[in-house]
């Protein structure tokens, strides 16, 4: 039976994720709190918007209304990492050999493990970051499609194209595709070898979260009733193909989806702050936790895939042990 | 707690470079009334106060890609506004500054089209500050300078030390003709008493009209202002004047520039709603771009309820406001603000969705 361990914090939760084996929990509020033997906080910003842990999983890159990047390990030493003077660091993201990006209006700034910063100028803003799985590639989601990045060359970026404004981006694990989440209620794809496109759209709500499944075979997505999950087996992804729909509820949507990291299951937060896991095979479900105070706004697994962090836009955050 | 309640309500402040914009905004950051607000603004350019709640932001607008040239959204707006209210507590209302050029369209659709927006935040007013020297040279070299007046809610008249009696006239003579059902304060040195510009209620037409029941009724030549009437009550003559004036806006528009920008105002009796909702669908599709407000209350036939309707370009939302009174006129009201209407069609076409 899944154990849940609570910790109730006040306010919104932008990140719940794990340092090595430390869980941290990244409030809007801009504390960080860490549950190192006992609970443990630090001040990392005045007004935190955005989190992301590094690949190795040792730190944690959070960006903030103060116009500052920081790296936070899981010690809770805080390191300012870049500064943007008084405007807001609206997306990080984390690539290989410790490059952080960030955003703050129209530009993607990516600063390298030594200390080198390069600024990337887009004429509109840039909304969304990721970096591709292999090689320092660096995607831009923006207004009518997505550019990508070579940041530690002189090359020429490559232009995506699709009307609409694009607000988040996810690679696929294997590289194969480029994701991006819209203004819209809708996906929008891109197959690189060919540039191909895949619209994935009929959802009721905007999608916020997106998780590629183990081995990158499926991704999963909120913004519907269910957890969208969307199957990337075929070379041409889910082109011409239907998505699963998991833990369909009819009083509560969908707002975090975080698949485990081993095996073909989801982890499904709702607008009412339950959790339940459904495995892709079968589609049976495990309820995690019971719905709580406000909407589950953020969840990660751990590296073995026994524990689950998550955070809710309320505060009342915990861990899910599954192992038990 | 209503969920109306506790959406934190919004002012767009617009108007051109040099209205008094900037400050208005900081007499609302450094005066003391007792109330907090987050300031988004293009630029932190001229505001000389240092205050954590006041966000940069570029004006960001995004068309919706869903075929239509006039849905668009501020696509910043979204971004900052989820950013502010996930800290909720720390202001009580959120202000948008935007440029001297922008279209205050985007703002406002952007209330209606993001439903992370809307369910946040609530549009409490459109504040056009107008610039009585400038305004007709304004209103001659650009489209948007109408396009703020016909938006607005609220009108500071802006600097009327700076221009005469009869140039005052004449600029508000021009203003009421773009906009009939704004409240227009005239003021030196943005001098507007903050509660005649903050937490108004006057963008939803529901709550509007309970602030102010004969809203919709200032052009009425039967019209009497009751007690309860404050339009326009901050100038100590208080006559009715400005209710008539744009009876004879060809004329002041003449004198100053014609600016395209008109108001169409219909009336009618009992309605079908099976040949109205077609109806304002239609012609909202087809005069959409040309739309900058609409504003009405309809009375359908065989319904107790008064049902109001409200639109920005090809955006319209509908809802019921309160049951008729006793004795109250069963009419159909309906407004539109914008260009190149056909007043005519309008007419006859709204009139043919009577019951």
């Amino acid at each position: 039976m899944p154990t849940v361990a609570p910790l109730d914090l006040t306010g919104h939760c932008v990140s719940a994720c794990f340092l090595g084996d430390v869980p941290v929990f990244a409030l809007a509020d801009g504390v960080v709190h860490r549950l190192a033997g006992g609970h443990a906080w630090t001040e990392a910003h005045d007004g935190l918007l955005t989190a992301a842990p590094t690949r190795d999983g040792k730190c944690l890159i959070t960006g903030g209304e103060d116009g500052k990047v920081m790296s936070l390990s899981p010690e809770g030493s805080v390191e300012l990492l870049a500064e943007v003077g008084r405007k807001w660091i609206t997306s990080v993201a984390t690539g290989p050999q410790d490059i952080v990006a960030f955003a703050s209006g129209k530009v993607a700034y990516v600063r390298f493990s030594d200390g080198r910063m390069r600024e990337l100028e887009h004429p509109r803003s840039v909304e969304g970051l990721a970096f591709a799985p292999k090689g320092v590639r660096l995607g831009v989601a923006r207004y009518n499609g997505a550019t990508l990045h070579f940041p530690a060359t002189d090359s020429k970026p490559t232009e995506l194209e699709w009307a609409g404004a694009h607000t988040g981006i996810t690679f696929s694990p294997d590289g194969n595709f480029l994701v991006t989440t819209m203004q819209e209620n809708a996906l929008h794809g891109w197959k690189l070898s060919d540039g191909r496109h895949m619209r994935m759209a009929g959802y009721p709500a905007k999608v916020k979260s997106l998780s590629w499944s183990a081995k990158g075979r499926w991704l999963a997505t909120s913004g519907a009733p269910a957890a969208i999950v969307w199957p990337f087996q075929g070379k041409d992804g889910p082109m011409g193909k239907a998505p699963l729909e998991l833990g369909t509820r009819g009083d509560a949507m969908v707002t975090q989806v975080a698949c485990h990291p081993n095996e073909d299951i989801v982890a499904i937060g709702y607008s009412d702050g339950m959790i339940l896991a459904a495995r892709f095979a079968d589609q049976k479900e495990v309820l995690l936790r019971r719905a709580g105070k406000g909407a589950i706004s953020a969840m990660t697994w751990d590296r073995e895939g026994r524990r689950l962090a998550f955070g809710t836009e309320t505060g009342d955050c915990g861990i899910v042990d599954i192992s038990a | 707690m209503s969920e109306q309640s506790a959406q934190i309500p919004v002012t767009v402040l617009t108007g051109y470079l040099g209205s008094g914009k900037t400050t208005l905004l900081n007499r609302i950051l450094s005066e003391d009334h007792g109330k907090r607000y987050a300031v988004i603004v293009n630029e932190f350019g001229e505001i000389g106060i240092d205050n954590d709640l006041i966000v940069e932001s570029d004006e960001e607008i995004y068309e919706m890609n869903n075929g239509c040239v006039c849905c668009t959204v501020r696509g910043d707006l979204v971004r900052v506004v989820e950013g502010l209210t996930r800290r909720p507590g720390r202001f009580d209302a959120i202000i948008v500054e935007t440029t001297g050029l922008a279209d205050p369209a985007p703002v406002a659709q952007t209330f209606f089209m993001d439903d992370d927006v809307r369910a946040k935040t609530r549009l409490d007013a459109v504040v056009a500050l107008v610039d009585a020297k400038h305004l007709p040279l304004r209103l001659k070299d650009s489209k948007e300078a109408a396009d703020q007046i016909a938006f607005a809610d609220v009108i500071v008249l802006n600097k009327t030390d700076l221009v005469t009696p009869e140039e005052l006239a004449q600029v508000e003579t021009a203003v009421r003709a773009i906009n009939p059902y704004a409240r227009i304060h005239k003021t030196e040195r943005a001098g507007v008493a903050l509660s005649e510009v903050l937490d108004r209620g006057a963008f939803d037409l529901k709550r509007a009209l309970e602030n102010d029941p004969h809203f919709l009724d200032h052009d009425h030549p039967d019209h009497v202002c009751g007690p309860d009437c404050d339009h326009d009550h901050n100038h100590h003559h208080h006559d009715h004047d400005h209710d008539h004036h744009h009876h004879d806006h060809h004329e002041g528009l003449a004198a100053i520039h014609d600016v395209g920008v008109t108001s169409v105002s219909l009336r009618g009796g009992e309605m079908d709603p099976k040949k109205f909702f077609p109806w304002i669908q239609k012609t909202t599709q087809i005069d959409g771009p040309n739309i900058l407000r609409l504003k009405g209350i309809i009375a359908f036939k065989d319904d107790p309820e008064r049902y109001v309707v409200q639109g920005v370009h090809m955006i319209i939302e509908g809802d019921h406001q309160r049951p008729w009174k006793e004795g109250e006129r069963r009419e159909s009201r309906l407004v539109f603000i914008g260009r190149e209407l056909d007043a005519e069609r309008l007419k006859q076409t709204f009139e043919a969705c009577q019951a």
